[in-house]
């Protein structure tokens, strides 16, 4: 059987032409993916049980068993912290955010290290942006800044960006003017008309001087900034101005660079002055494939979308106290549900190590570095690939992924619903 | 269940402040019934509000409450009892939209604007919205498959689009704002008359708005095109409102109903030649509606404080950003819209939000015919449909405007008629303006009214309206309008003196309308071409899955349809 036009879970591109070949609910062949999405969906060596740690070794238990060890953390914590919801669909998400609320917890994604300082500028800003297929249909010119979608977003440029012809744009990457702002060469870079090439951590200075220069004030930009000479900034300046259509899209190169949030801020402001003259707009390059609905279904629920506290029964966001790392960082938290990210890989290694200290319990398909500090581990199915179910693309453009193939493993809604379901037995049988 | 004693005002069905009993069981009024009783005795009681035209749900809401974190902060109750926690003042979370409108005696709400594409995001936030019943209006003006049918003067299969359009967006009626300028908004400018082309469409916004306004007669919709105007926001703009309403009149309606809906009147009765001179021109635009039949509106009331601008009108958008300097969001929705969002806060200090102010009550009370005006605030354009109470007391009462306008700038009794108006509405006015004309306008049959097979949506207040006299005491009106002693949704009391009772999940309004094969089968090769080539995503993947609409009610429409009779 052949599964067409089905969504790739990897990325943020939700790529939704893709065609799978499924035998005896396996998946032997995928089609039109890159090799980062086929390799997802093809997918590797799984979780077999459900595990609690005994006497340091994770040891098979029922799932009954895990999810009351489960409950039986969150609900003895005083501040756990419910960490993740990248790699799977909203329909987890929001039966997530409920835990959350009925625990006491702190709920944030992998945003926090990843395009958190991008919310915070849009906080300050707005983000004047538009669908991908927008972008495809009318821009002329392209910066991809501090980002690296020929690696990391493979099929971008053939589907939403560079390369592809839409009804404004019939000569594809002829027609366009491609420019890549970053501190190296990159693989995007060789497909670029203009590379500009600036010193690490000179991004603000550098959007500030092309700021300068769009609003016809360059006389006050000096002679080089970040190592760009100005002539150079005054040629790129120009490129963004003679724009028909500009788009810029923005990677972890200037989210987490030095300036974070401001790099973003200043971004955002370079956008909104340039449509004085032309039509420009922004986007963030989203990596998991459904970070994206976190924020979501966050915002619909809490009113902010990250790093949201509910230990005072009403949400609060203060990025900086409520964040993940910065509750591990403070030891503020003493337990955490780990879902559908990988919080050992990709925290910096002070957090890493405050994660080890508290009980963690997992939820995954797949075993990874957090499976080596988790107390209980809960395998689940992979969203988007056994389980149906909604997803945010980078332009918050929201898609139903398909369910490809059978499993016998619960999805991560049902774990959840567990869970609450042994929370909710246990606060009864505590309170009687 | 039985609620006996009440005052009842049910203009519907020609009850005017009777006191009657209203019996209800299996979720419905009925002429008998028993069970629980509950004591109106002397108290106001008005079906449950309904509101034809707020922002709740999907894509601008999403990114009002993600750019505006300092909203969030103003509404915040913990969650308790069956509730879950609220935020936002302008932007509230959804459950928050839920309960506030439960509480003041609201039961069904529609949102107000969704481009097909996005639909999905808003149904999953309409089902995450506890208590009301809700559709969705999908946006039609700025879409590529509707400018070339127009262009080619081929109705049918623009009718065949729409009806294709509604039931992939599950979406309940056809909105078009600034027709042809979000399209040249794709490349930064906008259109600035009706007869001004759209670039690369050789099409004009009359030919736009007029061919879909036929569209939706042939297709015999339950509710008309419902219309924001070009140039909407600018001083002088009563015009453009005044020619797009000529151009509509001749349109014969499908059933029996207004030809056109306008959004948000107020936005659109601007004179003056720039914001210097600004002035009132809801004189002029009230003798227009009290004239002709083919047009209903709703205020767009602009109330002093903070607000949220949210609207597909994106160059508009760009305009507020500009003035303000505030933070300015943007978002072009491929081959079908573009839309913005600015937070706003509007000063009683200031001459231009003061005539603002007093256009919106003008309109309301200068048009003679109350089922052709719906109260609204936009929200949350003008002000959140929290403060709905203290607009119906400024509708209510002399007193009320004249002391608010004394606290106002010195130059507005020179730019508007407002001061010289004497009428005051009466309850009868306000239950046609909060529920009767708004179920009417929208093409509910089971909504707005308390007859026999009436959903059992009620609301009842702690005021006697035998009593008070809301000219005077407008104080005590918009205190009982803010916090129902009870609302009853499907028969469920839901709310009870300002406290969630209950949140059981509403319905969502679609309409499925049928069109010849023919037409579809034309419009297909259209649509495959589009997919093919411009959209990014693929066709199999764009409609609305049912599983995004858990509760839907399904109104059937289409070409084949005899006219609907005439409610009540």
């Amino acid at each position: 059987m052949i599964v067409e036009d089905a969504i790739c879970s990897f990325c943020g591109c939700l790529c939704d032409d893709i065609n799978v070949e499924v035998e005896e609910s396996k998946i032997k062949r995928v089609k039109h993916a890159c090799r980062l999405g086929s390799s997802k969906i093809l997918g590797h060596s799984r979780i077999k049980a459900p595990m609690i740690r005994r006497d340091g070794e994770l040891m098979e238990v029922s799932y009954q068993e895990a999810y009351d060890r489960a409950a039986e953390i969150l609900l003895h914590a005083q501040k756990p912290l419910l960490y993740g919801w990248a790699s799977t669909v909203c329909e987890a998400q929001k039966k997530g955010i409920l835990l959350a609320e009925e625990v006491g917890g702190v709920l944030d994604s992998t945003a926090t290290v990843c395009h958190g300082p991008s919310v915070i500028g849009i906080e300050e800003k707005g983000l004047p942006g538009a669908t991908l297929g927008q972008v495809k249909n009318r821009a002329d010119t392209i910066v991809f800044w501090g980002c690296n979608p020929a690696e990391a977003h493979p099929r971008h440029s053939l589907r939403y960006s560079s390369n592809v012809c839409g009804r404004f744009t019939p000569e594809g990457r002829e027609g366009r003017k491609i420019i890549v702002v970053d501190v190296r060469e990159t693989r995007t870079s060789k497909n670029a008309d203009e590379t500009v090439i600036i010193q690490p951590g000179t991004d603000y200075e550098v959007i500030s001087a092309l700021r300068m220069l769009v609003v016809g004030k360059g006389d006050v930009v000096p002679d080089e900034v970040g190592g760009v000479p100005k002539a150079e900034l005054d040629g790129l300046a120009k490129m963004l101005l003679a724009a028909r259509f500009g788009t810029v899209f923005f990677g972890l190169g200037i989210t987490h660079s030095r300036g974070r949030y401001k790099n973003i801020d200043n971004a955002l402001s370079l956008v909104a002055e340039l449509n004085s003259h032309t039509k420009f707009v922004i986007m963030p390059m989203r990596g998991h494939y459904n970070v994206g609905g976190i924020g979501q279904a966050l915002a619909w629920s809490s009113g902010f979308p990250m790093s949201v506290d509910f230990t005072r029964n009403a949400p609060y966001f203060n990025p900086g106290e409520t964040a993940a790392c910065d509750l591990l960082a403070k030891a503020d938290t003493d337990a955490a549900l780990i879902i559908a990210a990988d919080a050992a890989s990709n925290f910096p290694r002070a957090a890493v190590k405050a994660l080890a200290k508290i009980p963690v319990i997992q939820i995954d398909p797949y075993e990874n570095p957090t499976t080596l500090i988790a107390e209980v581990v809960i395998p689940s199915a992979i969203a988007g690939i056994e389980v149906a179910g909604t997803a945010y693309r980078m332009d918050g453009l929201a898609l139903r992924m398909r369910k490809l193939v059978d499993t016998s493993y619960p999805s991560d809604e049902e774990i959840l619903s567990h869970i609450l379901e042994s929370v909710r037995r246990m606060r009864a049988g505590e309170g009687a | 269940m039985i609620i006996k004693g009440g005052i009842v005002y049910d203009p519907a069905n020609d009850v005017f402040g009777e006191e009657m009993d209203l019996c209800v069981n299996e979720g419905r009024i009925v002429e008998d019934a028993k069970g629980e009783e509950i004591d109106a005795r002397g108290l106001l009681v008005m079906p449950g509000g309904v509101d034809a035209h707020s922002h709740i749900a999907g894509t601008k809401v999403n990114t009002g409450r993600i750019m505006r974190p300092d909203d969030a902060r103003l509404g915040i109750e913990p969650r308790s009892g069956v509730c879950r926690p609220s935020t936002g003042y302008t932007v509230p979370n959804c459950y928050a939209m839920g309960y506030r409108y439960a509480r003041m005696g609201y039961t069904t709400v529609f949102e107000a604007a969704t481009p097909i594409i996005e639909a999905r995001h808003t149904h999953e936030e309409l089902e995450e919205i506890p208590i009301l019943d809700k559709g969705a209006l999908t946006l039609f003006g700025n879409n590529w498959e509707v400018m070339e049918c127009v262009r080619d003067k081929d109705i049918s299969k623009l009718a065949a689009y729409v009806a294709w359009g509604l039931r992939s967006a599950r979406g309940y009626g056809v909105k078009i704002v600034n027709p042809g300028g979000g399209e040249a908004w794709g490349f930064g400018s906008n259109v600035k008359s009706l007869n001004d082309p759209v670039p690369s469409f050789d099409v004009t916004p009359a030919e736009i708005i007029a061919g879909l306004a036929r569209a939706n007669e042939m297709l015999h919709l339950p509710h008309s095109i419902h219309l924001h105007f070009n140039n909407l926001g600018k001083p002088g703009n009563y015009t453009t409102a005044l020619e797009t309403l000529e151009l509509l009149k001749d349109i014969k309606p499908g059933r029996m109903r207004q030809v056109v809906h306008v959004a948000h009147m107020q936005f659109s009765a601007y004179g003056g030649t720039s914001w210097r001179d600004f002035e009132s021109k809801a004189p002029v635009i009230a003798d227009y509606f009290n004239s002709h039949n083919h047009a209903t509106m709703d205020l767009g009331q602009l109330l002093f404080g903070s607000a949220t601008t949210m609207t597909a009108d994106a160059p508009l958008e760009y305009g507020n950003a500009r003035l303000t300097h505030n933070k300015w969001s943007n978002h072009d929705i491929e081959l079908e819209e573009s839309s913005g969002v600015v937070p706003m806060v509007y000063f009683r200090k200031m001459l231009v939000n003061a005539v603002q102010w007093a256009i919106g009550l003008e309109l309301a009370l200068l048009t003679r015919d109350p089922w052709k005006v719906l109260m609204t605030t936009d929200h949350p354009n003008g002000s959140p449909f929290i403060n709905y109470p203290e607009v119906i007391a400024l509708l209510m009462s002399k007193p009320k405007r004249d002391a608010e306008m004394a606290t106002l700038h010195e130059q507005l009794p020179k730019r508007t008629s407002l001061g010289g108006i004497e009428r005051e509405l009466d309850w009868t006015q306000i239950a046609i303006m909060t529920r009767a004309a708004p179920a009417r306008i929208l093409g509910l049959e089971d909504k707005g009214h308390l007859g026999p097979g009436a959903d059992a949506d009620i609301s009842i207040y702690n005021l006697r309206p035998e009593e008070v006299d809301p000219s005077q005491d407008h104080v005590l009106v918009k205190k009982a309008l803010a916090a129902a002693k009870y609302t009853i949704k499907s028969g469920i009391v839901v709310s009870q003196e300002g406290q969630i009772l209950a949140t059981p999940e509403g319905k969502t309004f679609w309409v499925d309308a049928g069109v010849p094969q023919a037409d579809m089968d034309r419009l297909m090769v259209d649509l495959q071409e589009k997919f093919e080539k411009y959209y990014s995503v693929r066709l199999s993947n764009y409609a609305v899955q049912d599983a995004y609409v858990p509760n839907p009610k399904v109104i059937r429409a289409g070409i084949k349809v005899e006219p609907m009779k005439e409610v009540a």
